[in-house]
């Protein structure tokens, strides 16, 4: 049996991530998606009428579906990553739905780090501003490859052609030093729905798709790598039940690359060779596998293979190093100290790290190097150099996002305090 | 090569999702658990269990908080699943920490002992020295639950904390905590419940009868209606009918919303759910209490 695919007029599941300030219109938005793809049910919408009108709000107030917890309804701001779902028939989606200002840059980086695609708002009135350089970088440094710029606001600039076409420019122009393949613009209003789900009569000048359609139908499937195998052993099941006495499976998530029973392998780091045998999911065996699954392998000997070793092809292998160089964004109220014992996950591999080095900082406003001030806090990128006390198996995160990819760990407060990217 | 062979179709990627959750958990954890409630959801959480770990058994126990208002049907459903996979079954009574006097039962007509479980989960999590409990909840059933994480934190009194929630990147989960401290976690965080039904419907899982339509002796209160059992306090004017009803989620007797269905089979079901414009949580009157209702009981510890 082959895993399931999706049929031909399916496109499976697509997560995006949305980065935006209050004023920028960025839950009305995300309300507008909801709301427009008949994703809202009644009784949350007369939730949210009813806290509209209590608030003296003429109409509904769209951002009140999304913005979830007391605090931030007191407040007026979004404050946390906050996850979103919306099914049309051609996909599902899920919406990492993250605050967009500079004291939130963490929780950015955490709604892209498991993200497909961003969307980007830019207000047609105020043009590109500092958060805007803000989330493209963090989109291009989290590895995002499709960028999807909403110029917003369209019915305040009187739906001007002439508006859109300077903010494209100055898009483009500031994104050319960034690594992002795919960028698209459109011009919406997210409170008045112009673009977003049906096209608007109101941009006879705009030739493109509307915000949905192209969520829709953007290819993000060969974003995943399926050229190099990379499989990290994440639990041995060995039942030792009179049924399966002598079982021994490696259970993990698929890396990257495609598997098939009969395969050479690797292990790593061992280096000992065997071949697999089956490829299960649950109790069905597939005739193979490829990323995001989550199997289990068994292999043709007994070789010693445990949580945190992987297998890989003989001949492509990751790097095994004690030092590496990478960029981080700190996460944690208290600052980066050289001193500290860090532990490192990576994968399912856990090692103990140091940062020897802080190379220079980013501000990420204007994607200047700072290198005279290297003091890292909380918000703070930076790109370092770790060593740390046993070898890690890496690829350039811009390659691998599973094998290129890690946190650190405070072990003194179990805080996760920092997410690193390799190369 | 082509990638278009290389495409999952989304309840593939969720299952995948799920399952390395839930070995996550067994691989970081020294003592887990899943909170089993006998709802389709933590049925189809310990399915995932099932095939994570296959052919071992589970490596946690079930726990199932019983409230002593559970519906007949919710039990039996539950040890026939658990003799069939071989899985251990650990039960925390409410009606023990009645007895105990930690808690007192409400009185009146909408008495409900929704909010004492949370007494008794959190004693049988100390009793047993639970350091990761695996949960059903998904980000789509209520607001305050959109910015759960994966690994959700508690404190040594149990407590959530929306404001100082670990940041979870990538698919790499922080599971490390202090003696005393423990974990809720949510494989099913990413999942709708029109996912859930599909998956059902997919997988071909049984579950308890009560989610098809059935007759049944219940009675209306206000928008609602409620099966008609030994633990609800009738009012005056309520009067016993018998209806053709089914229910959409699984809590106690005294305060799950039936309602008016003839979807018998998993596909009228899933019709019937597609079609629906009121969330499931809509017929709890346990979230009616007050706008933040589920964050206020999520940061005491509930589920």
């Amino acid at each position: 049996m082959a895993a399931s695919t999706s049929p031909p007029d399916h496109n499976g599941l697509l997560r995006f991530t949305t980065a935006g300030s209050v004023d920028d219109g960025k839950s009305t938005l995300i309300g507008r998606l909801l709301y427009d793809s008949k994703s809202i049910f009644e009784d949350q919408l007369e939730a949210v009428e009813s806290a509209s009108s209590q608030k003296g709000i003429d109409g509904t107030d769209l951002s009140l579906l999304t913005d979830g917890l007391k605090a931030e309804r007191e407040q007026g701001i979004t404050i946390d990553v906050a996850y979103r779902y919306f099914a049309t028939p051609k996909r599902k989606f899920i919406i990492a739905d993250t605050p967009g200002h500079i004291q939130y840059t963490r929780n950015m980086v955490t709604g892209a780090s498991t993200a497909d695609l961003a969307i980007i708002l830019i207000d047609a009135r105020h043009g590109l501003l500092e958060q805007t350089h803000r989330h493209s970088f963090i989109a291009s440094l989290l590895g995002l490859r499709h960028v999807v710029v909403c110029v917003n606001k369209m019915d305040l600039v009187e739906y001007s052609e002439e508006r859109f076409d300077e903010i494209v420019k100055a898009y483009k122009n500031f994104s050319s030093r960034l690594d992002i393949t795919d960028i698209k613009f459109i011009p919406i209003s997210a409170l008045h729905g112009d673009n977003v789900v049906d096209r608007s009569d109101k941009t006879p000048w705009y030739g493109g798709g509307t915000l949905l359609h192209h969520l829709e139908t953007v290819h993000v499937g060969a974003d995943r790598n399926l050229q190099d195998c990379r499989f990290p052993v994440q639990y041995v099941i060995r039942p030792q039940t009179d049924a399966h006495r002598d079982f021994r499976g490696y259970a993990g998530r698929i890396a990257s690359g495609v598997w098939k029973p009969g395969d050479k392998v690797v292990a790593l780091p061992s280096g000992k060779e065997s071949t697999i045998d089956e490829i299960l999911v649950g109790d069905a065996p597939l005739d193979k596998a490829f990323p995001p699954l989550s199997v289990t392998m068994t292999l043709k000997d007994d070789i010693d293979l445990s949580r945190g070793d992987m297998l890989v092809r003989a001949n492509n292998q990751p790097e095994s190093t004690q030092v590496l160089d990478a960029r981080i964004c700190w996460l944690s109220e208290s600052p980066l100290n050289s001193a500290t014992r860090y532990v490192l996950r990576h994968t399912t591999r856990d090692v103990q790290a140091k940062i020897t080095e802080v190379l220079y900082r980013i501000d990420i406003n204007t994607l200047h190097r700072v290198e005279d001030d290297v003091t890292i806090s909380v918000n703070d990128m930076a790109r370092v150099r770790i060593k740390t006390a046993s070898p890690l198996l890496t690829d350039g995160y811009k390659e691998n996002r599973s094998t290129g990819s890690f946190i650190l760990v405070d072990p003194s407060t179990h805080l996760t305090v920092a997410a690193g990217v390799v190369g | 090569m082509s990638d278009s062979n290389y495409n999952l179709d989304h309840l593939t990627e969720l299952e995948a999702e799920s399952m390395y959750v839930l070995r996550e958990v067994a691989a970081q954890f020294d003592r887990p658990a899943i909170l089993f409630s006998g709802g389709k959801d933590s049925i189809v959480v310990t399915h995932l269990a099932a095939k994570a770990f296959a052919p071992g058994r589970i490596p946690m126990p079930l726990v199932h908080i019983d409230t002593g208002h559970n519906f007949p049907e919710t039990l039996a459903f539950r040890d026939s699943l658990v003799e069939r996979l071989g899985a251990r079954l650990i039960v925390g009574s409410v009606q023990a920490t009645i007895d105990s006097g930690k808690v007192k039962e409400e009185t009146g007509a909408n008495a409900s002992r929704n909010r004492l479980q949370t007494t008794t989960l959190i004693d049988t999590i100390e009793e047993h020295q639970f350091d990761a409990c695996v949960g059903g909840a998904r980000r789509d059933e209520e607001k305050a639950r959109a910015k759960e994480r994966f690994f959700s934190h508690r404190d040594d009194f149990s407590q959530w904390d929306p404001k100082n929630q670990r940041p979870e990147l990538w698919n790499l989960f922080n599971g490390m905590h202090a003696p005393g401290e423990h974990f809720r976690v949510f494989p099913l965080n990413n999942w709708t419940e029109l996912d859930v039904w599909n998956y059902i419907l997919r997988e071909n899982i049984a579950l308890p009868s009560l989610y098809f339509a059935h007759e049944r002796m219940c009675i209306r209160r206000a928008d609602q209606i409620l099966a008609h059992s030994d633990h609800l306090n009738l009012r005056p004017e309520e009067v016993p009918e018998m209806m053709q009803v089914r229910f959409r989620t699984l809590g106690d007797l005294t305060i799950t919303g039936a309602f008016e269905s003839n979807a018998d089979t998993l596909g009228k079901i899933i019709d019937e759910v597609s079609a629906t414009r009121i969330t499931e949580r809509g017929g709890r009157m346990d979230d009616k209490r007050s706008e933040s209702a589920m964050e206020d009981r999520k940061k005491e510890g509930y589920f």
